[in-house]
């Protein structure tokens, strides 16, 4: 048995595995869809091994409502899935906000519309954070860019769920997934919540408990919906995170999410080399999304450039936050190989030439 | 002068698991009203109370959470049986059970209701056949009966536009990993006892750790039958009963005592 400190190679679909184990994922419900497939395939021996559920579902839909059944009791679940099989699990996730059901989602991105093929990209931002499900719902998303942060923020997706009672989405993509990497899972660092309040672990000595997202009364109905943004607001103002790199003096800042977060950082070194004043941004929750602090950075004057494999999903957030305080524009290509180094320092030399011309 | 004053017995009251202040939202002549009290019945008869978990459907039979006091989450439509399989995985100890019609076992959930049986997952499902979608209003429903007229098959079920319907506890019957599988009928006084009879086996093989334990009620929906109570059990016992007989199609405790 190695050291759980110690460095190990591993890719990153095993070390989002294993941290749910680490995590006390008690129960796994998945189906198979590349690239996130090996997950499923480890887990399958792992829990049989340590005495937890394992389900090969008949389908996403069965596999998250399966998780929605594991939670309701208290326990940890989990699924993992990807792109357009994510897609059928969105009303799910609405039934999970709406029932305050802590479940735990990992979504190794591949790309869309459609069947998208199994090239990487990060066209589900839109999918994650605003959701595909019915009525007024909010769900944790977390972006790892490393596969060392694939195991943190794992963790961290079953800590926030628990506490808040609320789905998390963990967003990684198929080059996380597939990539290997030096990284160690340490010991799960959180606390564990007392959710012997509202778990359904049969009505004894007590009068039995109803998880449900209706209730058959319009008052009711929007109290339970403001409670549920009131609860978000507490998540905003606790969960939000993010990384920065060099933005005191920078003039532009380049931001991405996920594994593009990786070359955004190598393209400020080039720039800063060439004299631009550039930093970066990252936000590591997308869901809740660091607009208070672009919106600080934006009244200093400084422009955005995101950087992202889709259409400019990010790309609206951040327009949101600077609300035209400052430049924003959008560094993208939808699906294939990532935007390299040399792609993104072009595009902003090209962005900050058209921004003298217009400045002219 | 109360009961116990009195040289009295009762003989017949609500069951003990019902919550103290229910009332019934059901239609006037629905079945369901019976089918949840031989649930509730049962639950007393074997202690399970306190060690039962519910995953809810969606339609008419939703409301047996309101009537039944036991822990019960919300599953979405159709999806009743997945989520059940996730709360039996995390506590083998408890006694799950999911109680849906037949629109939401049968049509919009047959993959799960189909696979969950497969597994022999060791829960017990109670599947309400009233040959419609009652909430919506009465819809072609998976087992609408050839000829019967819907809101939606104005002209009588026919096989070119609608296809035929599914025979559910024969269907179950044929997955491997279903213990116990049966049809009985709320029509009468025989039919519901041995409805009860059906359903004390589906907890059975459940508590005892054997596989899937299943039962469909054939029930009436005068509402949406546009019939009195009467003609509506009177349509179970001449319309239905003929097409989907009563019986057991499986049981793997036959023989034993």
């Amino acid at each position: 048995m190695t050291d759980i400190n110690e460095k190990i190679l591993i890719k990153g679909n095993y070390a989002i595995a294993q941290a749910a184990v680490n995590a006390g994922c008690q129960c796994y419900f998945g189906y198979p869809i590349t690239p996130q497939t090996e997950i499923g395939e480890y887990l399958s021996g792992k829990m049989q091994e340590l005495g937890r559920g394992y389900v090969c579902a008949e389908s996403e839909l069965a596999a998250i409502n399966m998780v929605l059944g594991a939670v309701s009791t208290g326990v940890k679940a989990m699924t993992t899935s990807s792109s357009c099989a994510v897609a059928l699990m969105q009303e799910a996730l609405s039934y999970a906000c709406g029932d305050e059901l802590p479940v735990v989602l990992v979504n190794v991105m591949r790309a869309g519309p459609g069947l998208g093929y199994i090239y990487p990209a990060q066209g589900d931002y839109n999918q994650a954070v605003y959701g595909g499900g019915n009525g007024d719902y909010k769900i944790i998303v977390l972006a790892p860019s490393t596969v060392q942060e694939c195991i943190d923020l794992t963790y961290r997706a079953f800590y926030l769920a628990q506490k808040y009672r609320n789905p998390v989405i963990l967003l990684a993509d198929g080059l996380l997934g597939q990539m290997m990497e030096p990284a160690s899972f340490g010991e799960y660092p959180y606390p564990e919540i007392d959710n012997s309040s509202w778990a359904l672990t049969g009505a004894k000595n007590r009068n039995g408990r109803i998880i449900a997202s209706v209730a058959p009364d319009e008052k009711k109905q929007n109290q339970h919906i403001y409670n549920l943004f009131k609860k978000f607001e507490a998540i905003t103002q606790n969960e939000t995170d993010y990384e920065e790199f060099m933005t005191k003096d920078a003039d532009i800042i380049l931001t991405a999410f996920g594994s593009m977060t990786r070359n955004i950082k190598a393209a400020m070194n080039v720039l800063r080399n060439k004299g631009l004043k550039v930093g970066c941004l990252r936000p590591i929750t997308l869901s809740p999304f660091p607009h208070k602090r672009i919106a600080e950075l934006a009244s200093e004057g400084k422009d955005f450039a995101v950087v992202e494999m889709n259409m400019g999903q990010m790309f609206k957030d951040v327009k949101y936050a600077v609300e035209g305080k400052s430049k924003v524009s959008l560094i993208n290509k939808p699906v294939g190989e990532w935007l390299s180094v040399e792609e993104i320092v072009e595009a902003v030399l090209e962005g900050v030439r058209v921004n003298e011309l217009t400045r002219v | 002068m109360s009961l116990q004053e009195s040289n009295l017995k009762q003989v017949f009251g609500i069951p003990k698991c019902m919550k103290e202040d229910f009332r019934f939202t059901f239609c006037p002549g629905c079945d369901h009203g019976v089918a949840v009290r031989l649930v509730a019945e049962l639950i007393d008869e074997f202690d399970l109370r306190e060690k039962t978990i519910a995953a809810t459907s969606v339609g008419c039979s939703v409301f047996i959470y309101n009537f039944i006091d036991v822990d019960s989450v919300e599953a979405p439509h159709g999806r009743s049986l997945a989520s059940a399989t996730g709360i039996k995985r995390a506590q083998p100890d408890k006694f799950v059970f999911t109680y849906s019609g037949d629109g939401d076992f049968a049509s919009i959930g047959l993959a799960e209701s189909m696979h969950t049986a497969l597994r022999g997952e060791k829960i017990t499902s109670i599947c309400i056949n009233n040959t419609t979608y009652g909430m919506t209003g009465g819809q072609l429903g998976p087992t609408t009966l050839m000829g019967q007229k819907t809101m939606t098959s104005p002209n009588g079920r026919n096989k070119d536009y609608y296809g035929y319907p599914i025979k559910i506890a024969e269907q179950i019957a044929l997955c491997e990993g279903t213990a116990f599988s049966a049809r009985v009928a709320l029509d009468s006084i025989p039919h519901i006892n041995q409805a009860k009879q059906a359903l004390k086996k589906a907890f059975e093989v459940q508590l005892n750790g054997l596989g899937f334990g299943f039962v469909e009620f054939l029930s009436s929906c005068p509402t949406n039958w546009k019939m009195t109570p009467q003609e509506a059990h009177e349509r179970v016992r001449d319309e239905m009963i003929p097409i989907y007989p009563l019986g057991v199609f499986k049981d793997i405790t036959a023989g034993e005592n």
